[in-house]
C-alpha cells in the first residue's frame, strides 16, 4: 500500500491556493511572467514552480466547460526517472509512494527529464551549479504525518490524500454516482504502469494536456536489456577468446615444419 | 620530421580558430549556466551535444573495436596497417565524448558519483562505466606507440603480455556500450516515435556500429593519407569495403523484420513525415552503400570507397539524430534549435581532437606507411606489441 492524491476536476475552482502553498513550503521564489492571453500562470513547471493549474475552455458533449487541472509530478509506481538515473538520485519511497530526489548523488545528466513520460523534472538552467527540481510529494510532511502543502491548502477538497487503492475506489464511486459529470476514466490508475496521483475530470484528458499513455511501465524494456547484458558480455568474451584460440591454432598447424615462423603468441 | 617544406597551413589555422572559439564559450557556461549559452530547456533537456557528440561520437569510434577484433582475434593480417590509426580514432572519439560531457553535464565534477552510487538498472549507468573503462583500455592499447617512441622496453613488454586480454576487454566493453546507448532509448516508449522505438534497439545500435566502424577507417585513412601523403594500400581499404555490406544487410533485415513482427510495416508508407526521414536514413545510408560496395569498380577506386563510406557514416549520423532528437517528442510549448554556442562547443571539441590526432600521427609511430607511399608493406621495426 502506498499513498496517493485524488484530484477531482469538478471540485477544483481554479483558485491556485495549491500553487501558493507549494511555493511557500518549498521556499520557491515567484516567477516574472508576462500575460500571453491564457490563465496558466506561471505558464509551465520550472525549477522554481513545482505545480501549476491549467485552465482550458473545452467544448465537450455539446456543453461548454471552464476546466482546470493541477499539474505536478505524478509519482509513478514504476518511475522512468528512477530507472533512468545512473546514480540513484531519484528513488521511489516504498511507504509513501513519493518519488524523491537527492542532490547529493546527482551530477546533472538530465536523463530523468528526457525519460519522464509526463514531462515533469526541471533543471536550473541559469545556475552555474545546477540541480534537478521537481515536486517532492512533500515527503517530509508525509513522514511527519501531515498532508502535502497543496492538499492542506485546497479549500474545496478537490485534492484528497489517501491510500491509493481507496482513492481508486472513491474515484470510481464518484464517476458512477454522476456519470454525466465525469469522463469515465481514472487517469493514473493504469497510465505508464500506474501513478500515485490520480485524476478524474469533466472533460477528456487530452483536452487538458495529459499525454495519452499505455499501461506498460517505461522501465520494463530497459530492465530486460540491462538484465541480459551480463550474459551478453560473457558470451562475447567466450566467443572472442574462442575465435582467438581457433585462429592461433590454425596458424600453428600451418606453421609446423616451417621453422622461420614468427615467435608464437602475442606478436600479431 | 617537422622541417619539410609545406604550404601555409590554412587547415591548421582554421582548426586552431575553431578550437580557440570553444574556450570562452565553455567559460561562459561555467560562469552563467547552461541556459546562457544553449537553447536547451526543460522541454528539450538533451540537444546537439548528446545527439552528435555522445550518440554519433561513440558510434563513429566503432572502428577501434571492429578493427581490433578483425586483426587480433580473427587474424586478418592484411588489415594490420590500419589498426593503430583506427584505435587512435576511437580513442579520440571517446575524448570528444568526455569533453562534450564536461560541458553538457550540470555538475561534471561530481561524475565520480557514478563509481559509488550504483543504479545497475540504468542504461546510462552502464554507458558511464563503459566510457570510463573503454577510454582506459584505449589509452592502454595506444600506449605501445608512446613507449616505442620513448624506447621504454619494460612497459612495452608488459602491454605486449596483456595485449590479447586487453583487446578482448575492449571488444566486450565497447559492444556493451554500443548496445546500452540503444537501451537508453528503451526508457522512452511514449516519447520516441514508434517507427524507431523497438525492444531490439540495443541490437540495432550494435550492428549499425559494427557496419560504420570500417567505414570510419576508410574515411580516416583516406583523409590522413591526403594530409600526410602516405596512403594506405587500396587493397586494404577495398577489403574493408567488402565487409561493410554484410553488416548493413543484417542491419536492414533486422530493421524490417522487427517492423514486420510488430505489424507496423505500413508505417513506412503511412506515418508521414517520419517515413521520409526513415526512408532517407535506410535508402541513402544502408541500401545504397550495400549496392555501391558490391560493385568492384567502385570498391577498387579510392574516390568510390571514400564516397560510399561517407554515405554509411552519414546514414548512421542521421539515424542517431532521428532517435535521439528529431523524433523524440518535445514537451508541449517548447521549441529547440541549437544555439550557435552549442555548435561552437561541438565543433571546438572535434577541432581539439583533430589537433591531437595530427600531433600523434607526427610524433608517434602510428602509421606504418610513413613516407613509403604505396611501397610493399615494409614495417617500421616494432617490438612485441603492436
Amino acid at each position: 500500500m502506498s499513498k496517493g492524491v485524488l484530484y477531482d476536476g469538478n471540485r477544483c475552482i481554479g483558485c491556485r491556493s495549491c500553487q501558493v502553498a507549494c511555493k511557500s513550503w518549498n521556499r520557491n521564489p515567484a516567477e516574472d511572467t508576462t500575460n500571453k492571453g491564457g490563465y496558466d500562470n506561471p505558464p509551465r513547471l520550472s525549477a522554481t514552480t513545482f505545480t501549476t493549474v491549467r485552465f482550458r475552455e473545452v467544448d465537450h458533449n455539446g456543453k461548454f466547460h471552464w476546466a482546470f487541472a493541477k499539474t505536478q509530478c505524478m509519482h509513478c509506481l514504476h518511475p522512468a526517472c528512477e530507472g533512468a538515473c545512473p546514480v540513484g538520485a531519484l528513488k521511489r519511497d516504498k511507504d509513501t509512494g513519493a518519488v524523491v530526489y537527492d542532490d547529493g548523488r546527482c551530477f546533472g545528466c538530465r536523463y530523468c527529464m528526457v525519460a519522464c513520460p509526463f514531462g515533469i523534472p526541471t533543471f536550473e538552467w541559469d545556475d552555474p551549479l545546477p540541480w534537478i527540481r521537481k515536486c517532492t510529494f512533500c515527503s517530509g510532511r508525509l513522514d511527519g504525518g501531515l498532508e502535502p502543502a497543496c492538499v492542506t491548502a485546497c479549500p474545496t477538497g478537490a485534492l484528497q490524500l489517501g491510500e491509493r487503492e481507496d482513492l481508486i475506489t472513491e474515484a470510481r464511486a464518484r464517476i458512477s454516482a454522476s456519470p454525466d459529470k465525469y469522463v469515465d476514466h481514472v487517469y493514473g490508475e493504469k497510465e505508464a504502469g500506474g501513478t500515485s496521483w490520480l485524476y478524474i475530470l469533466p472533460v477528456p484528458f487530452e483536452e487538458m494536456g495529459f499525454p495519452a499513455l499505455g499501461e506498460e511501465a517505461p522501465t520494463e524494456n530497459p530492465h530486460i536489456a540491462m538484465r541480459t547484458l551480463p550474459y551478453y558480455a560473457g558470451g562475447v568474451v567466450v566467443l572472442m577468446a574462442g575465435f582467438y584460440w581457433l585462429t592461433k591454432r590454425k596458424q600453428k598447424l600451418s606453421h609446423t615444419g616451417d621453422k622461420h615462423g614468427k615467435k608464437e603468441g602475442v606478436a600479431k | 620530421m617537422m622541417q619539410q617544406k609545406r604550404p601555409f597551413p590554412y587547415g591548421t589555422l582554421i582548426l586552431s580558430i575553431v578550437a580557440l572559439v570553444s574556450v570562452p564559450v565553455m567559460i561562459i557556461r561555467y560562469l552563467y549556466g547552461l541556459g546562457a549559452m544553449s537553447n536547451l530547456s526543460d522541454g528539450r533537456a538533451w540537444g546537439l551535444w548528446i545527439s552528435f557528440d555522445l550518440y554519433c561520437g561513440v558510434a563513429l569510434a566503432a572502428g577501434g573495436f571492429t578493427l581490433a577484433a578483425l586483426v587480433h582475434i580473427f587474424n586478418a593480417e592484411k588489415y594490420h596497417p590500419v589498426v593503430r590509426p583506427a584505435i587512435l580514432t576511437a580513442f579520440l572519439g571517446y575524448i570528444i565524448v568526455i569533453l562534450a560531457l564536461l560541458v553538457d553535464l550540470g555538475q561534471p565534477w561530481y561524475i565520480w558519483h557514478i563509481m559509488i552510487n550504483w543504479n545497475i538498472h540504468s542504461p546510462l549507468f552502464e554507458v558511464g562505466w563503459c566510457v570510463m573503462l573503454y577510454t582506459g583500455v584505449l589509452a592502454l592499447e595506444m600506449s605501445p606507440a608512446l613507449f616505442e617512441r620513448l624506447h621504454w622496453r619494460i612497459p612495452l613488454r608488459f602491454i605486449g603480455m596483456i595485449q590479447i586480454p586487453l583487446i578482448i576487454a575492449g571488444i566486450v566493453i565497447s559492444t556493451g556500450h554500443q548496445n546500452s546507448l540503444g537501451s537508453m532509448l528503451l526508457l522512452l516508449p511514449y516519447t520516441l516515435d514508434p517507427l524507431w522505438y523497438t525492444p531490439i534497439l540495443p541490437a540495432l545500435f550494435f550492428v549499425s556500429a559494427v557496419a560504420v566502424g570500417p567505414a570510419m577507417v576508410i574515411l580516416e585513412s583516406t583523409l590522413s593519407g591526403m594530409a600526410f601523403g602516405h596512403a594506405v594500400k587500396l587493397d586494404v581499404l577495398s577489403g574493408l569495403g567488402r565487409i561493410i555490406p554484410f553488416f548493413l544487410g543484417i542491419y536492414l533485415i533486422m530493421k524490417l523484420a522487427d517492423l514486420a513482427a510488430a505489424g507496423q510495416l505500413d508505417m513506412i508508407v503511412n506515418s508521414y513525415p517520419q517515413n521520409v526521414y526513415w526512408l532517407a536514413e535506410v535508402i541513402v545510408g544502408v541500401v545504397l552503400p550495400m549496392v555501391l560496395f558490391s560493385i568492384p569498380k567502385i570498391r577498387n577506386n579510392r574516390a568510390g570507397l571514400f564516397g560510399t563510406a561517407l554515405l554509411v557514416i552519414g546514414g548512421l549520423i542521421f539515424n542517431r539524430f532521428n532517435v535521439s532528437l528529431l523524433w523524440q517528442e518535445i514537451r508541449p510549448g517548447y521549441t529547440y534549435f541549437p544555439h550557435w554556442m552549442e555548435f561552437a562547443v561541438s565543433a571546438g571539441v572535434i577541432a581539439w581532437a583533430i589537433i591531437v590526432f595530427m600531433l600523434a600521427i607526427r610524433l608517434l609511430p602510428i602509421s606504418e606507411h610513413r613516407g613509403e607511399a604505396e611501397a610493399p608493406a615494409g614495417r617500421v621495426p616494432e617490438a612485441a606489441a603492436s
